[in-house]
């Protein structure tokens, strides 16, 4: 799933601080869908202090319609605070899990790559095997580029999670 | 689940009684000074119904929740306070959005409360049950589905703290049925927790200080005023601001009146058909300041061909409006009554002379105008009810021609004495917000102006208004078509009528007395001023029927998605290409 540029420019990364109470995510996600912009990756977690939640969302679209985004949503009630991240002021990382068949070259390949990409086997049965993989976005779709030849039955990724540099708040 | 029958009503129960959630919530309502209640019961609000019963606040029962939300918006917009409607779970909270998505676009006040099915229900596609809280989600400031009893007084204080603080918009509170029949034991006067809102306050004294210099700069400076100058009171700070500066001043449609429309300095209603002077100053200004107006399509259709070289300026309480529509050279985020009162301290007196002359020209040079020479039209009316009145009555429209004539010829003086589905345009608003308006201000004169099409939507309130003698007046500007489309019809798509034929009109006059409501009918020129007189001066609720020429076309009119440089001020001889804009 390589990307080309032109797509990569245009891929947002939206750090979300919210109240954790029920239809805050639908209310979150009106103010994307109404504008016809489309989320690729969600992940919502508790925060710190268990009265809110935090959500990381991954959309792909024009600067204009997401600062308009990024303002409806923090107009919600339920919105403490929402902010755009790059890679210069946050740091990110995303975890995969990859299936392969368990055949004997797939174990040798993928231990091979497993050693360079930081990724481990945290499942072998006699059917299949199973892949970790924590990095970045980049290295995943790396990692995922070149397991692509030993067959890739299933995938599962995590979208990414951001948190701000330094002492600025995510 | 039967609606409820009107029945003898029992003794109050004892008052040391342990509350259940329905009394907490009245009380909490009565608590935040709640005057009318505007709703139609059901199976899942009986609790609520029942706990109005002896309450100081009155209920208005209305003949249709779509006329409940309209009632409880013309209220708001008449008297600033927020509007309370009560209708039950499923059809009934789902009639009512219409009148919960009018009031989010045009930024009005309203508490809305809606019966759902009991808690272990939700989900079950129960009786009358939907999820009206999603359903509803896109059109309110906020929502809450209540799930403790004991929940209640904070939601209620939240909801009206959100309600009317900012930027005003309904708030949906969804009460399933053992919420509210449910014990209460909490306290009724608990902290309010809402982390996530804040009210943006007076502005930056920076970008307002910009904001001067910038006046300072112009030589032809206009004010654009919006509907959010009305809502935050800053009519004397505007009309300050007008006299020192001597700037002309453009209203939107609901931005009438918060600076005088009979002021020579006024030059009225910007925009798609708004006059044709108003639209020269915009587009010869070097200078748009608008206070309060979010640059709507209606009065910027082309954003590329805007304002081209004038300095644009920004006043606005909501940040998401800042650049959304149009890119400000300065904005300022904050209310406009602080903003306008700051900005008055800085700005100097200026000689805006000759850009007056300028303006004056093309007042003198394209004046609004009708004529009688054919027979009765709607302008000739509309006239009439303003020179009767002269700015003094809540004038209160539908939506179509007769709104936009409404526009041009009656005249506001004060920001909430016209009132108007501006953003939603939503047929059947009129006549049910003025019953609302009537409500709250029940010393004035409120007339609903509303087109035949319009009216037949929520006539079913001829009954509330018949019931509670309300002197409401509405003149039912009777063209026998749905007007505004077939003028586009005519105009644009080769006078191949569709769908605009209201053919099986009632007798308005007949359809009035059977409500036993007085009728007049109006369809002479000769006849206007002394029927519509006496039909104002009438104490009770009057239906005027005036039928007008059925062909008119409301001029000037600029075409969808065009600027206002493309302006058709007299009826074209030849026949439009098809807007680009969107309606």
């Amino acid at each position: 799933m390589a990307k080309s540029n032109i797509k990569k420019k245009d891929t947002h990364t939206i750090s979300m601080l919210v109240a954790n109470k029920p239809g805050v995510l639908v209310r979150v996600a009106l103010v994307f869908a109404r504008r016809a912009y489309n989320i690729d990756a969600l992940v919502v977690s508790p925060a710190v202090n268990p009265r809110y939640s935090r959500m990381t969302i991954t959309a792909k679209g024009d600067p204009d319609t997401l600062d308009q985004i990024i303002k409806q949503a923090s107009k919600l009630i339920d919105m403490i605070h929402a902010e755009e991240h790059s890679d210069v002021d946050a740091t990110h990382r995303e975890l995969a899990l990859l299936k392969l068949k368990a055949t004997a070259a797939n174990k040798s390949a993928v231990a091979k790559l497993a050693k360079k990409f930081h990724a481990r086997i945290i499942n072998e049965s006699k059917d299949a095997i199973i892949v970790e993989q924590t990095g970045t976005t980049e290295d995943l779709d790396a990692f995922e580029a070149l397991l692509k030849k030993c067959g890739i039955i299933e995938m599962v990724r995590s979208g990414k999670l951001v948190m701000a540099k330094g002492k600025e708040e995510t | 689940m039967i609606k409820k029958a009107k029945k003898k009503t029992s003794k109050k129960p004892a008052s040391k009684k342990q509350l259940n959630g329905a009394e907490a919530l009245v009380k909490c309502l009565e608590n935040h000074g709640v005057e009318y209640i505007f709703g139609l019961p059901g199976g899942s609000v009986i609790p609520i119904f029942d706990a109005l019963v002896g309450s100081k606040i009155k209920l208005i029962l209305t003949r249709h929740e779509q006329g409940a939300t309209h009632m409880a918006d013309g209220y708001a917009r008449a008297t600033g306070k927020p509007g309370v409607a009560l209708v039950t779970s499923g059809p009934g909270s789902t009639n009512a959005v219409t009148g919960i998505m009018t009031a989010h676009m045009d930024s009005v006040p309203m508490i809305v409360l809606t019966g759902q099915t009991i808690s272990p229900m939700l989900g079950k596609d129960a009786f009358q049950e939907a999820d009206i809280s999603g359903i509803s989600m896109p059109v309110v400031k906020h929502s809450y589905l209540v799930k403790k009893t004991n929940d209640l007084p904070r939601i209620v204080k939240e909801a009206f703290y959100i309600t009317n603080t900012g930027r005003p918009g309904p708030v949906l509170i969804d009460l399933p049925k053992d919420i509210t029949s449910g014990s209460f034991k909490g306290s009724l006067n608990p902290k309010m927790d809402i982390p996530g809102y804040s009210v943006p306050g007076k502005g930056n004294q920076k970008d307002i200080a910009k904001v001067a210099q910038l006046f300072k700069a112009s030589k032809k400076p206009l004010l654009l005023i919006g509907h959010g100058a009305a809502i935050a009171n800053a009519e004397h700070a505007v009309r300050a601001l007008v006299e020192k500066l001597k700037v002309p001043v453009v209203n939107t449609l609901l931005g009438k009146g918060v600076f005088p429309e009979s002021s020579p300095l006024n030059l009225g209603m910007l925009g798609m058909h708004g006059t044709a002077y108003a639209n020269k100053a915009l587009i010869n200004c070097d200078l748009i300041c608008s206070i309060g107006s979010r640059w709507d399509d209606r009065i910027n259709g082309n954003n590329d061909e805007f304002c081209i070289g004038a300095t644009k300026i920004h006043i606005d309480i909501d940040p998401a409006e800042i650049g959304k529509i149009v890119q400000p050279d300065v904005s300022v985020v904050g209310d406009a009554r602080f903003v306008v009162e700051e900005l008055l301290k800085l700005v100097e007196p200026q000689d805006t002379g000759k850009w007056l002359q300028e303006v004056d020209f093309y007042r003198k040079e394209f004046p609004l105008k009708y004529s009688d020479d054919e027979g009765l039209t709607a302008q000739k009316v509309i006239d009439e009810l303003y020179q009767i009145t002269k700015g003094k009555a809540t004038v209160v429209t539908d939506v179509g021609q007769h709104q936009m004539w409404a526009a041009q010829f009656c005249l506001a003086e004060h920001g909430n004495k016209f009132i108007s589905s501006g953003g939603a345009g939503t047929m059947g608003f009129g006549f049910p917000a003025a019953i609302g308006a009537q409500f709250g201000n029940p010393k004035d004169l409120v007339v609903a102006i509303c087109g035949d099409g319009g009216f037949q939507m929520t006539l079913c309130e001829l009954a509330t208004a018949a019931i509670h003698k309300l002197p409401v007046k509405v003149i039912v500007i009777d063209n026998k078509y749905l007007g505004m489309v077939r003028q586009w019809q005519e105009l644009f798509f080769g006078n191949r009528l569709s769908g605009v034929d209201l053919e099986g009109n009632p007798d308005f006059v007949k359809l009035a007395e059977s409500y036993g409501i007085k009728g007049v009918h109006i369809d002479k020129v000769e006849d206007v001023h002394k029927k519509l007189t006496a039909a104002l001066n009438h104490k009770g609720p009057v239906v005027i029927h005036a039928e007008v020429i059925k062909e008119g076309n409301v001029f000037p009119m600029v075409p969808a998605g065009k600027s206002a440089h493309h302006i058709i001020i007299e009826p074209p001889t030849t026949q439009l290409e098809k807007p680009t804009g969107s309606t």
